[in-house]
């Protein structure tokens, strides 16, 4: 029993910190900064990271870049992709660029001319429209075209899988845009003054932010888990972690993003301010495989 | 990365089911039972070998990865036996401030549970703000002599020992007035008076009087004027998950309210749920950590917040499940209650997580 990351899984880590510190979008303005996404894509198009299922990446590296795009709110698709990578698997290789489709809905779709999606025992592929700002403003959606094609076959075994890894993605992005909203809201209340000092030096603030670190840091053990579960349990058990994962990360991460709006008081209620636009991610990640309180079995280990 | 057990770890976990069905219904598990026969269970916990798992080998532990202490209580709770005597926090203090000498003569006892203990810390008014406790140790040739009120004292009844604090220096600042000591509770000038608790337990805690009562000088744990720093230890380690070895009880009474309930689970204990498997695997991370030689320091009170949170999350499952009809249920709320206070209020702890930790100062 030993639950810490690996080295090489730490390095992974930096790396896509670093990507999403420089060119994720830095404030509200940045988001239309069109060179700027230019500068994102071509970067992570160079780093092979919408391909790291195929390459035979685990749930835990997917969940770990996930983390950080979601904490940078990196506006290029990487769960869309990255998710339809891991249902192609072995697919002949083409230039289109994949996304998936939930509810028929590509999401995440940016850029993509493809999209997948599972019904049934069938993966069907299907043509997508020219995508567009939904309530997220850091990942677009996009309408179906024309009718889905089966392209494969899946065993119940791996579609428990797929849906396994499609909630530990999004509880990833859910966590790290828990992080990065907790952090804007922390530099905020040590140089936002009242009464003379600083915001975050009076206890009715102190104390959300404070509440605000232990969710993530419970969000934080309970998604490693699920991360690795993906490869390493049964899919029935890996959904299992998975759903449980979801449902923790999904409420502390809104309660995370409530919180940075509060402190950040008539500012964090403005356009301007970088809180809700991770309040918007949060959200769309939740709804992204949504599930529910009543999914939720004893069979607990 | 790996949640599953090594060979090692699994043997350890076979062995300790084996026992554990060897033990199956001799000691209580609850109430003023469960507490009565606490010093028993301990004893018998030591001798199999099941107990100071990660604790020093010359003083009678095992010096075992931390994560064992994970399996240990797994399977208590597993087994339906009685949680193991949390004393990981005295020791810690006794470890790192206590002379060669101290150690060898009391941590021995401590880990065998030959000799019981308790903490004589809080005070009717030092509580949260323990800086301002006011028993005086004055000192009266070869030892100090002791008054003051001290309270919330876990199992003071039955202590031989207890690592107390008092102030040595009325004129220093109050932070550096006070000293450690470990003082016999068996002798003149220590009086008892229980406190009953809500739940209706009477000998968890009780109020010690100390009036008169003697300490030799050399039973002082560091030098005069450094008690702050050894309470600082013991609180910072009475804070953490994995002392505490709640996380396993909570889902055994979440488990226990599912076999209650018929069709759908009540929210609450749906969520109980959740937030149960969450500590789980939090006490997972957090002792895999302690593998790099990470000591948490403020980091326990997130830890302790969280235990917080859950404690009263199956609370108020258990009151869903049970109502007020349940006696067993009703106590397990009312006692989750106790949870943000005891170990430091879940308002200091948060106190403690904005200063230290986000760094939102004064």
């Amino acid at each position: 029993m030993d639950v810490r990351l690996t080295s090489e899984q730490r390095q992974l880590r930096d790396a896509a910190a670093k990507l999403a510190d420089d060119l994720g979008p830095g404030s509200v303005q940045e988001l239309a900064d069109v060179g700027r996404i230019e500068r994102l894509a071509k970067t992570l198009a160079s780093t092979g990271w919408r391909a790291l299922r195929s390459d035979g990446a685990s749930g835990v590296e997917i969940a770990i870049v996930a983390e950080e795009f979601g904490r940078g709110l990196v506006d290029v698709p990487f769960l869309g992709p990255v998710l339809a990578d891991d249902l192609r698997g072995q697919l002949a290789d083409d230039t289109q660029r994949w996304t998936i489709a939930v509810d028929g809905r590509a999401v995440d779709a940016m850029g993509c001319q493809r999209a997948l999606m599972i019904t049934g025992d069938w993966i069907l592929a299907s043509g997508i429209g020219t995508a567009r700002a939904g309530a997220d403003p850091t990942r677009a959606e996009a309408e179906l075209v024309g009718t889905p094609e089966p392209v494969g076959e899946l065993s119940e075994a791996q579609a428990h899988q797929w849906r396994a890894l499609a909630l530990v993605a999004t509880c990833a992005d859910l966590v790290g845009a828990a992080r990065g909203a907790l952090a804007l809201a922390v530099d905020y209340a040590k140089v936002r003054a009242q009464y003379g000092k600083t915001i975050g030096s009076y206890q009715a603030v102190a104390h959300l932010l404070a509440e605000a670190l232990a969710l993530i840091e419970g969000s934080v053990s309970v998604l490693r888990h699920a991360a690795w579960a993906v490869d390493e349990l049964t899919p029935a058990e890996a959904v299992r972690a998975a759903v449980i994962a979801k449902l923790y990360c999904a409420r502390a991460a809104r309660t995370v993003c409530e919180t940075s709006v509060q402190v950040h008081g008539g500012i964090g209620n403005t356009w301007e301010c970088l809180a809700h636009v991770y309040l918007r991610r949060v959200l769309t990640s939740t709804e992204l495989f949504p599930v529910r309180l009543e999914e939720i079995d004893l069979g607990l280990s | 990365m790996d949640f599953r057990d090594s060979p090692e770890e699994a043997a350890f976990r076979d062995r300790l089911r084996a026992w554990l069905v060897e033990q199956a219904g001799r000691f209580p598990t609850s109430g003023d039972e469960y507490w009565a026969k606490q010093g028993d269970w301990h004893r018998a916990l030591h001798a199999a070998g099941f107990f100071g798992l990660s604790w020093p080998q010359e003083y009678g532990g095992h010096e075992l990865p931390p994560v064992y202490d994970v399996i240990l209580d797994e399977e208590l709770a597993r087994a339906g036996a009685p949680p193991r005597p949390s004393l990981g926090y005295l020791l810690q203090g006794l470890g790192r401030h206590g002379s060669r000498e101290l150690q060898r003569r009391f941590l021995p006892g401590m880990i065998d549970g030959s000799e019981r203990w308790c903490q004589g810390f809080s005070e009717p008014d030092a509580g949260s703000d323990l800086a301002s406790l006011r028993t005086t140790a004055t000192r009266d040739g070869d030892s100090y002599v002791i008054h003051g009120h001290k309270i919330w004292t876990s199992y003071s009844d039955v202590a031989d020992w207890c690592l107390l604090l008092a102030r040595t220096d009325p004129d220093a600042p109050r932070h550096k007035g006070i000293s450690a000591f470990v003082i016999a509770m068996k002798q003149p000038g220590v009086e008892q008076r229980p406190l009953r608790m809500m739940s209706g337990i009477t000998t968890e805690f009780g109020q010690v009087l100390f009036d008169g009562a003697r300490v030799p000088a050399e039973q002082m744990v560091g030098a005069p004027g450094e008690g702050w720093a050894l309470a600082m230890t013991v609180v910072g380690h009475e804070r953490e998950p994995s002392t505490l070895g709640y996380a396993a009880r909570y889902g055994k009474l979440v488990r226990q309210l599912a076999a209650r309930t018929e069709g759908k689970l009540p929210e609450e204990l749906a969520w109980a749920a959740v937030e149960t498997e969450m500590l789980r695997l939090h006490v997972r991370r957090r002792l895999s950590e302690q593998l790099d030689g990470v000591s948490h320091g403020p980091d326990g009170s997130l830890d302790k917040l969280l235990m917080t949170w859950v404690d009263q999350a199956v609370g108020h499952a258990a009151l869903a499940v049970g109502g007020t009809r349940d006696p067993e249920l009703l106590s397990a709320y009312l006692y989750s209650r106790a949870q943000s206070v005891m170990g430091g209020t879940s308002q200091i702890q948060k106190n403690i997580i904005a200063g230290r930790i986000l760094g939102l100062g004064a």
